[in-house]
């Protein structure tokens, strides 16, 4: 009965986070565009343009390999697995022991491995400069994940994301100077992560300023809609994340009775719309940095991760 | 009887490199060499495998040969054993590929002899359990290694790499001939049975300690003392490249555990912070090199580096836990250097293989001439593609589940108690990480340079799949790496033996743990499943591709590359093997490197090209290396005048030095 339980509850979570990803994407845009005194699309858009592209043709460069055809389907399933471990609505996820927060970070590093190779596959310089960008940024945000992992890990006695977001639910935390670095850096890589304003601009077509869009210039049809999928999956990712880390309120413990799954659901929704809404607000009104502004922005998250664990290897009272 | 069949094991690899000599000019003498060399490095593996699964307790043969009053002692632990496994994978992989590249060598019978020889020398090493067999053979092994770096001896280069190469090894061989004097004390007792029971003081095991540093870490590729092995392992034949990258430096960290964590005694705390510094600087200086460079075998040198980097890390955290008395994380963090180790040598061979295959079916290692190799080796592609993924320590592959380790251990040390240790450790932390995704981003570029793209020269363009030794070679390795991802827990549970008999504990028994996780300390701090994430991986690609099939459309049209709708027709106006990493250098360049570019940009009107030049200055070389040898050059100079002396002079020169000695010997008692 239980096993059964778990595994409803971990096919729910897989369900749910591919489901709801195309809304958030949708939800930031409209949101965006209100701000902008703008009508916006529907926030249903994204649904329909995967449709629409699924229906389309692929068209494939000359040279293409099967490193590019087969790259969007790696993508996704890395980064759908990585999502399928983040705890949304409930702790204690029935597989969550097979990878803990380091692998999860690792797992979208794979997932950008393949990315940044497909790239580069067709041989065009956009393709080239998108990867090395993109290989640049993740080269100094990965640290940051990292010195993050650390943080909490040291805090919470585990690297497992289940225990530390139980713990993190607990009274035991506490208001914790580390915690708010953790926080703030968290923050601040989740948003290069994601290809977001000011890292990089997901809207942009200008060659100059591409990062994500440069990559996957040469996709078209069905591939470009599961890229374009695992984009959205990864922003409800961190979302996910910094959800069950720093808002964990309303997450439903392992053995809850049924209606406490409805609450922890409820709780979910609600905070990650209070995400959209967040990152909506600061899209708007911040601009777009130069790409060589990035390594200080991303320097800045490094240091405030590297004090926090210092502060954390030299007492845990901090 | 294990003790007789590895030593006759190594006997009959020597007898073959002198069969090699004798039938060089025979039509068969790759294959028999070769395959001869295969065959015994299996038998080895066997033997040493068998030894350390079965558990067996240490077993000890002395033979007299060598100094008389001595003789030579062998010994075999599970220590020795599992190098013994490392170094005859490697082996056996090298001569298998060398079946078939070696059969297009230029100057086979030049490599030939020596092969064999270097594979009994490395093997030697590990078996000897006296200070002098173990120096003889530690000798044996960089010289026969030095006649493979200059078997291409008419390239001025590889000249100097060889030159360079025998002095650092001299050097260390040196260093380490003082450290087992220190360590064989006043008795001059010679055989490690005697130093393992000897005390040494705590100055004494310092200066050992640096001695060790300075002559295994030499051979490991330790930063600073790494200037010798980018240009010595590229220089020779791929499968010798191989070998030295992915074994001979195991061979070194064989050295460093057998003399810091089994003779010198109790450790004391500091010691750990010599390694976890040099190891720190080796991981992210070795990534950075790598990103720099466009000579494939020279990226993977550099590489090699960084990897060394994070054992010596995990060796240092190793020695702190010990010295604290923290047995189970000492456990795991010798457990993570050792697992490293192994991968390492795995996926390094597999690469240099790699890099052969390529070398030889397009005649370049510059990664600005190359492009494409997908399409034309598309298997290559493939098992190189597996060793990148592996390198770049990602998910489900080894090289993750033992960085994975490392990282478990350093979230162990805060409860050291040194400050010195509680502050470095963090920080190392730090620089680990960076290297780790530095190295994701330097593998993207070696493979998007090389195998993707569009060829970038003629000889790229009509490459051709290499031989099937090599292709077997090389999915044998790439095999055995996606099998060490999937199931760290055997190669864990394996290594038990080593650090029950070295630190005292050994990590859980992961055979036990349900669905073949591996957990380094409890459940209930961190596991990991490299099997389960495989599955996963692979379940839902397969949901979505068949997802895609069915509903969407299943149609392809092929048509020109799109890029913006400007696509550019000449290949060379892709991204570059330097453009690539130009971001990355403008972050970490101008303080490591003391980057600068130059640019020159023709007058208006003049047709004259422009010019676009990246100056990089290796500050090791120039700040440590220079000043060196300019003072040993100074030196050297003002001695020459003993060179013409008379005769006269040199009579009371040998008079003054006697008395002096005597005066010395009576002013002693």
């Amino acid at each position: 009965m239980e096993l059964i339980r778990d595994l409803v509850v971990q096919g729910a979570q897989m369900l749910l986070v591919v489901l709801l990803a195309p809304l958030v994407t949708g939800v930031v845009r409209k949101l965006k565009s209100r701000l902008l005194r703008r009508q916006g699309p529907s926030v249903l858009q994204p649904y329909r343009d995967l449709l629409r592209l699924i229906r389309k043709d692929v068209v494939l460069a000359d040279n293409a390999s099967w490193l590019f055809r087969s790259a969007p389907y790696l993508i996704f399933s890395t980064t759908w697995v990585a999502a399928a471990l983040v705890p949304t609505f409930a702790t204690g996820l029935m597989f969550s022991w097979s990878a803990d927060l380091i692998a999860i970070v690792a797992l979208l590093g794979s997932a950008r491995f393949f990315l940044a190779l497909a790239g580069m596959d067709v041989g065009t310089s956009f393709g080239g400069i998108g990867s090395s960008r993109e290989m640049m940024i993740a080269a100094l945000a990965e640290p940051v994940m990292i010195m993050i992992v650390f943080v909490l890990a040291l805090l919470a006695g585990s690297t497992q994301l289940s225990t530390i977001a139980a713990y993190m639910v607990s009274p035991a935390v506490g208001l914790r100077v580390t915690l708010g670095m953790a926080f703030v850096s968290l923050l601040m890589v989740g948003i290069a992560e994601t290809g977001r304003i000011p890292v990089d601009n997901p809207a942009t077509h200008l060659e100059l300023t591409m990062v994500h869009e440069a990559m996957v210039l040469e996709y078209s049809g069905r591939h470009l809609a599961v890229l374009e999928l695992a984009g959205s999956l990864k922003l409800l990712l961190y979302l996910s994340l910094i959800a069950c880390l720093f808002l964990p309120w309303g997450l439903t413990l392992p053995d809850a009775s049924a209606w406490m799954y409805g609450i922890g659901l409820a709780a979910y929704i609600a905070k990650i719309l209070t995400g959209c809404g967040a990152l909506a607000l600061f899209e708007t009104a911040i601009a777009k940095m130069r790409v060589f502004r990035i390594p200080t922005f991303l320097g800045a998250a490094l240091m405030l991760g590297l004090l926090g664990t210092l502060l954390l290897f030299v007492s845990r009272g901090f | 009887m294990p003790m007789f069949l590895l030593l006759s094991g190594i006997a009959a690899l020597l007898l073959l490199a002198i069969l090699a000599v004798v039938f060089s000019g025979s039509r068969f003498a790759t294959r028999l060499v070769y395959g001869a060399g295969l065959l015994l490095s299996l038998e080895l593996l066997v033997v040493g495998g068998l030894h350390l699964l079965c558990d067996a307790p240490p077993l000890a043969l002395s033979l007299p040969l060598g100094l008389p009053w001595i003789g030579a002692h062998f010994r075999l632990d599970a220590l020795s054993a599992f190098f013994v496994v490392i170094v005859n994978l490697g082996a056996a992989a090298a001569c298998l590929y060398g079946l078939g590249y070696g059969q297009h060598a230029e100057e086979p019978s030049r490599v030939r002899p020596f092969v064999p020889a270097f594979i009994a020398g490395m093997n030697l090493v590990l078996l000897t359990a006296d200070a002098f067999t173990f120096l003889l053979s530690w000798e044996f092994m960089s010289l026969v290694s030095w006649a493979l770096v200059v078997v291409e001896h008419r390239d001025p280069r590889t000249v100097r790499a060889g030159y360079t190469y025998a002095l650092m090894a001299s050097l260390g061989t040196f260093a380490l001939l003082l450290a087992f004097g220190l360590l064989a004390g006043p008795n001059g007792s010679y055989g490690f049975a005697a130093m393992r029971a000897a005390q040494v003081s705590p100055s004494v095991g310092a200066l050992v300690l640096g001695l060790v540093v300075i002559g295994a870490g030499s051979k490991a590729g330790l930063v600073p003392l790494h200037v010798w092995l980018p240009e010595a392992h590229p220089a020779a034949p791929s499968h010798v490249s191989a070998l030295m990258s992915g074994v001979m430096t195991k061979v070194a960290v064989y050295a460093v555990i057998r003399i810091v964590f089994d003779l010198l005694g109790t450790p004391h705390w500091w010691w750990g912070i010599v390694l976890l510094v040099l190891g720190g600087a080796s991981a992210l200086m070795g990534v950075l090199y790598a990103l720099f460079e466009s000579d494939q075998k020279r990226v993977l040198a550099y590489s090699s580096i960084e990897n060394i980097g994070f054992i010596f890390v995990a060796l240092g955290l190793a020695l702190a836990f010990r010295a604290d008395g923290f047995q189970a994380a000492a456990a795991l963090a010798l457990t993570a250097a050792l697992f490293h180790a192994f991968n390492h040598a795995i996926l390094k061979e597999l690469q240099f293989f790699g890099a052969g295959a390529v070398q030889h079916a397009t005649g370049t290692r510059d990664m600005e001439r190359l492009g494409g190799l997908i399409h034309r080796m598309p298997v290559t592609a493939f098992c190189i593609l597996i060793g990148c993924v592996g390198i770049a320590a990602l998910p489900p592959l080894n090289a993750f589940a033992s960085e994975w380790l490392i990282f478990q251990a350093i979230l162990l040390s805060p409860s050291l108690p040194q400050w010195g240790l509680k502050l470095l450790v963090p920080a190392v932390g730090a620089l680990l990480a960076l290297a780790v995704t530095l190295a994701a981003a330097c593998f993207v570029r070696f493979f998007g340079m090389s195998f993707l793209g569009r060829p970038r020269s003629e000889a790229a363009s009509c490459a051709e799949e290499t031989d099937g030794f090599s292709l077997a070679a090389m999915l044998l390795l790439a095999g055995l790496a996606v099998v060490g991802g999937l199931l760290p827990g055997v190669v864990i549970d394996a290594l038990g033996p080593i650090s029950t008999s070295l630190v005292g504990r050994h990590m859980p028994v992961q055979a036990s743990l349900p669905w073949l996780s591996i957990v380094p300390i409890a459940a209930s701090r961190s596991s990991y499943n490299g099997l389960l994430v495989f599955i996963f991986i692979a379940a839902s690609s397969g949901i979505v591709a068949s997802a895609i099939h069915v509903f969407a459309s299943r149609r392809i049209r092929r048509a020109p590359i799109w890029d913006c709708g400007y696509a550019d027709t000449n290949p060379a106006l892709q991204y570059s093997a330097s453009s690539f990493s130009e971001p990355i250098r403008r972050v970490f360049g101008p303080i490591l490197f003391l980057a600068r570019t130059e640019v020159e940009m023709p007058p208006v009107g003049s047709v004259a090209p422009a010019k676009f030049k990246v100056h990089l200055e290796d500050l090791i070389w120039q700040r440590l290396y220079v000043p060196v040898t300019g003072i040993v050059m100074t030196i050297a100079d003002r001695l020459n005048v003993f060179q013409f002396l008379t005769i006269r002079r040199y009579l009371s020169l040998v008079f003054l030095a006697l008395v002096s000695l005597l005066l010395v010997l009576a002013l002693w008692s």
